[in-house]
């Protein structure tokens, strides 16, 4: 067996140092190491989304990282957005919307609806699904989650107005 | 006197009350099982967490049909982190299970956990490999050697068939695992008198339900008291779990099967699979936690597929376009195993079944084999045979159309089972009950101003373009009950559900049901049924659902059942309990029963303040003693099981617009509307997600999906670059049209409807597809229809075009 190597990672603010195996997928690590199991895995090849996180402020899949790779990075998880009693603005835009139904795909669409959010002004739902179409989703044929985001991102400028004017 | 006008006041009171409050049933609920999901607290079976687990890997036939003459294993288990490595060798403890059924001319096969002397497909599951962690599982894989003698490769459903092939099952004796024939009049006679015959071989190509978790089983043992619990990401743990009892002769007392949060299951997760079977075993072996998750390979090359069917249809119709006659000849390839417990009766035989739809058609004969092939089980998924059905009645209905000059809403009003003609008895002996076919598709047509949508392609094809508009019709049966069964011959009871509700001491309110969710958000409308006749808030119900042992009997959900069912058992059981809370609160209360109301968790005297909370009630039965005598103190609790008998049915019209781009041959969804009607609503928000998601896996269906398998039996695509599946991109706006014809033979009125978006979107997208490329005089008989075969069926139409040319020349 190869050597772990220990890494230093940030996650949802919280520090951990960690011996990794080498091998060991960033997936797996969240969900296995640490126990952060709204991460899930819906293919292992990079496909489905259902994976997604932020590390550095990027989306990325955590199927297709390393663990090893990422000492020293910063990575969001779902687990970092709001809580059951008080839900993120873009949850409970998925919520108020039935963007969900099974569950499965949607720790990746949270994340990545964040990244879409903080990086792009998503003037039409055209951008939002194209932004969208990385991520899989078996159940609501999209539509309600696009409602979603269009929802969060309406709320989102309406606060970035609000600031503007005063 | 006072107690007649009291009685009249309450009873007045209690209508304005039901009038003016808002409806549980029927009103948009958010859905309790958000928060959960959303924060990333759901407990799908790979989430949780068992002290001292193992993990199991499993080494996978690579081979579509070959003996196996030896198996290899002792590299495997001194490898690092193994702890048991297992081939059928060492089940021989565990029994075969057999998805029996009362069909003639039915073959059912052997369903074990690893392939014994014989593999039949690629991917059936052959060693076992039990690890530290799956990483090391799946290092041992490589370890061990099996050696094959290969067999001759069954993969065409048509030449398995023939007797000369090469036989699979040596004990069935034939590859044709069943054949069925349904006939009412004379087909033949009418045909070969009729005006007009439209025909064609058509093809639905092999799917996969391909739900976004793949299947994962985690059994937990223990050894003293000789108890396993399977958690399971499956739509049936009622089903798994007698059927696991018979395996492996344990009682269902101590082998409990729970479904937590499963994410989507579209008919994948309905059959019992070997890997359960396997991780049950293993557990009980080794009196550990035992886990086994797939990954998207293993899902793709082993989950149960669907449709793969061929289909030689003829319909004839007399000169005023009433039809006369509908014939047809299926072959189902149902792969290498009869599915337990749907057998391979299910998927082809509903094709036949349900081919002559919504239309008064008086002549059928409809003949079916299913036909054991080299390949995965084919198996329930959403629709289940009436996605091809459909596929194929829609598009003969179009195709005589354009035969006869016709509007082709026009021809399907016209040969519709009109409004006053129900019951209908149509062809293959299903009764249709109130249906609103011509509802529906009235209603689709006004949604899309039908005319003027034709005006515009009009328009269009003038300009060069090609755009196309697609209707398709069906019905569907559901909420099917005792007296019929979901598979033909199926020797297990799909008609039942049971519902047991308990107040508690603390006065909160449990309801558990036997069926189980996969997405379609049952804690929520179940609650609504049970919080309207129960009189209680829908936030303060737990509902407890998918696991074996919240009631005697349960199967799960599956075949559009459970709203009808387990809403039906709900109804029943809540209103008993309201009952006994009523008896106890007009004896605390000392009022008459007429004059109390039970709403929003408490009874109160109709006209004053004073009310008892569910708590203070539950109290006084349970603790106060003294309060209520004991020989009126009755536990606040219900179980009730609800049988529809025959069930019900559900019924939409689908509307597709596409545009087809003449140089890509990239077909565009511009548009897609869906009247439909499962009768009464419980939470419309819900309802419309379904039709959403169903359609969406119909658009799939139609124009991306397929399984392929080579002449060599591998499968070529399993991944999800290769499986395409629709993303944001590809699923257009879905108007969603409700015509709520409650249904006069269930409880409630409800019809179910969690599959019918996936029956009527492929043959609306390839009635679309087929309008958009009339004018170059092809037709659309292959599902799903790429860019490519598009492509081939234009440039070859085109090679006839210039050859017949050359020949006038």
């Amino acid at each position: 067996m190869i050597e772990p190597v220990t890494i230093r990672i940030t996650i949802n603010g919280d520090d951990y140092e960690r011996p990794v195996e080498p091998r060991m997928l960033l997936s797996d690590f969240l969900r296995n190491d640490l126990g952060l199991t709204g991460t899930h895995v819906g293919c292992e090849h990079g496909v489905c989304g259902a994976c997604t996180v932020l590390v550095n402020g990027d989306s990325v899949r955590s199927c297709l990282l390393l663990a090893v790779q990422l000492d020293g990075a910063k990575v969001e998880t779902v687990e970092g957005l709001g809580a059951t009693h008080a839900l993120h603005p873009v949850q409970k835009a998925f919520h108020d919307c039935h963007a969900l139904q099974c569950g499965f795909c949607t720790p990746g669409m949270l994340m990545t609806t964040i990244d879409l959010l903080r990086k792009s002004p998503l003037a039409d739902d055209e951008d939002i699904r194209e932004g969208l179409s990385g991520n899989l989703c078996r159940c609501t044929g999209y539509q309600n989650i696009v409602r979603a985001v269009r929802q969060a991102a309406d709320e989102l400028n309406a606060l970035k107005t609000d600031e503007a004017v005063s | 006197m006072t107690e007649t006008m009291s009685k009249s006041a309450a009873l007045s009171r209690e209508a304005e009350d039901l009038a003016t409050r808002p409806k549980i049933v029927g009103a948009s609920v958010k859905r309790t099982e958000d928060p959960r999901l959303l924060t990333g607290n759901g407990a799908f079976v790979d989430d949780r967490k068992a002290p001292g687990v193992l993990h199991v890997a499993f080494r996978r036939s690579d081979h579509p049909h070959a003996l196996i003459k030896s198996i290899d294993c002792d590299a495997a288990r001194k490898a690092d982190g193994v702890v048991a490595v297992f081939t059928a060798d060492d089940m021989s403890d565990v029994n075969a299970v057999f998805a029996t059924s009362r069909m003639k001319n039915y073959h059912a096969t052997p369903i074990t956990a690893l392939a014994t002397a014989k593999v039949r497909y690629v991917g059936e599951p052959v060693v076992g490999v039990i690890a530290r962690s799956r990483y090391l599982a799946e290092d041992a894989l490589e370890l061990i050697d099996i050696a094959y003698e290969p067999l001759a490769v069954v993969i065409d459903p048509e030449q398995a068939a023939a007797p000369s092939a090469a036989l699979l099952h040596d004990d069935a004796g034939t590859n044709v695992l069943c054949s069925r024939e349904f006939r009412t009049g004379d087909a033949d006679a009418a045909i070969a008198s009729a005006a007009v015959r439209v025909s064609g071989r058509f093809r639905f190509h092999r799917k996969t339900p391909t739900a976004m978790e793949n299947r994962t089983y985690l059994a937990e043992y223990e050894p003293g008291r000789d108890e396993l619990t399977l958690f399971t990401s499956s739509q049936v743990p009622g089903i798994i779990r007698d059927a696991l009892s018979d395996a492996l002769d344990m009682p269902g007392s101590r082998l409990r099967v729970v479904a937590p949060d499963v994410g989507g299951g579209f008919g994948g997760k309905a059959s019992l699979y070997p890997e359960e079977i396997f991780v049950a075993f293993a557990a009980r072996r080794l009196g550990r936690a035992v886990k086994w998750t797939s990954d998207r390979m293993e899902d793709l090359a082993a989950t149960s597929q669907a449709f793969d069917e061929i289909i030689d249809a003829e319909l004839a119709l007399d000169a005023s376009g009433h039809a006369v006659a509908l014939r047809a000849e299926v072959i189902g390839d149902v792969g290498a195993y009869s599915i337990y417990p749907w057998t391979a009766v299910l998927e082809p035989v509903q094709v036949v079944s349900f081919l002559p739809g919504p239309y008064k058609i008086a002549n059928y004969l409809g003949r079916v084999r299913g036909v054991a092939t080299s390949k995965p089980p084919t198996g329930p998924y959403r629709g289940v045979g009436r996605p091809t059905s459909t596929f194929v009645t829609e598009r003969l209905m179009d195709m005589a159309a354009q035969r006869l000059g016709m509007d082709p809403v026009a021809l399907r009003l016209r040969n519709m089972i009109q409004p006053d003609e129900f019951p209908h008895r149509i062809g293959s002996g299903i009764i249709w009950d109130q249906c609103a076919f011509t509802e529906c598709l009235n209603a689709a047509c006004e949604t899309v101003d039908y005319r003027g949508l034709r005006a515009r392609q009009a328009a269009a094809r003038a300009a060069g373009r090609w755009f196309g508009i697609g209707v398709a019709c069906y019905a569907e049966l559901t909420g099917i009950g005792s007296r019929i069964s979901v598979a033909p011959g199926m020797p297990i009871n799909t008609g039942t559900e049971t519902a047991k509700i308990a107040i508690d001491s603390t006065g909160a309110v449990t309801a558990a049901f036997g069926v189980t969710a996969m997405g379609q958000g049952l804690e929520t409308t179940l609650a609504q049924v049970v919080a309207e006749h129960l009189g209680s808030r829908v936030k303060d119900i737990r509902v407890i659902q998918g696991d074996s042992a919240a009631v005697p009997n349960a199967t799960g959900s599956y075949a559009s059942r459970s709203a009808v069912l387990a809403g039906g058992a709900a109804t029943l059981a809540a209103k008993e309990v309201k009952e006994k809370i009523i008896r106890a609160a007009s004896h605390l209360l000392e009022t008459a029963p007429e004059d109390l109301v039970v709403a929003d968790g408490k009874v109160t005297v109709v006209g004053t303040d004073r009310a008892l909370t569910f708590r203070q009630l539950a109290r006084a039965v349970y603790l106060e003693m003294g309060r209520i005598p004991a020989d009126k103190r009755e536990e606040l609790t219900s179980t009730k099981t609800y049988d529809p008998v025959f069930g019900t049915s559900a019924t939409a019209a689908h509307l597709a617009v596409v545009e087809i781009d003449p140089e890509t041959y990239q077909i565009k969804l511009e548009r897609f509307v869906v009247a439909e009607d499962c009768g009464r609503l419980i939470n419309p928000m819900i309802v419309d997600g379904q039709v959403h998601g169903g359609v969406a896996q119909g658009i799939g269906a139609a124009l991306y999906e397929e399984v392929v398998y080579n002449d060599e039996g591998q499968n070529v695509t399993a991944s999800l670059v290769d499986y395409i599946i629709p993303t944001a991109t590809e699923v257009p706006p879905i108007d969603v049209v409700h015509i709520e014809a409650e249904s006069v033979t269930t409880l409630n009125g409800f019809r179910g409807m969690g599959e019918g978006g996936t029956i009527g979107a492929p043959a609306a997208v390839a009635n679309a597809v087929a309008d958009a490329v009339a004018p170059l005089g092809i037709d659309i008989l292959e599902l799903p229809i790429s860019p490519e075969r598009l492509f081939r069926l234009i440039d070859n139409r085109k090679i006839h075009e210039d050859s017949s040319h050359g020949h006038e020349t």
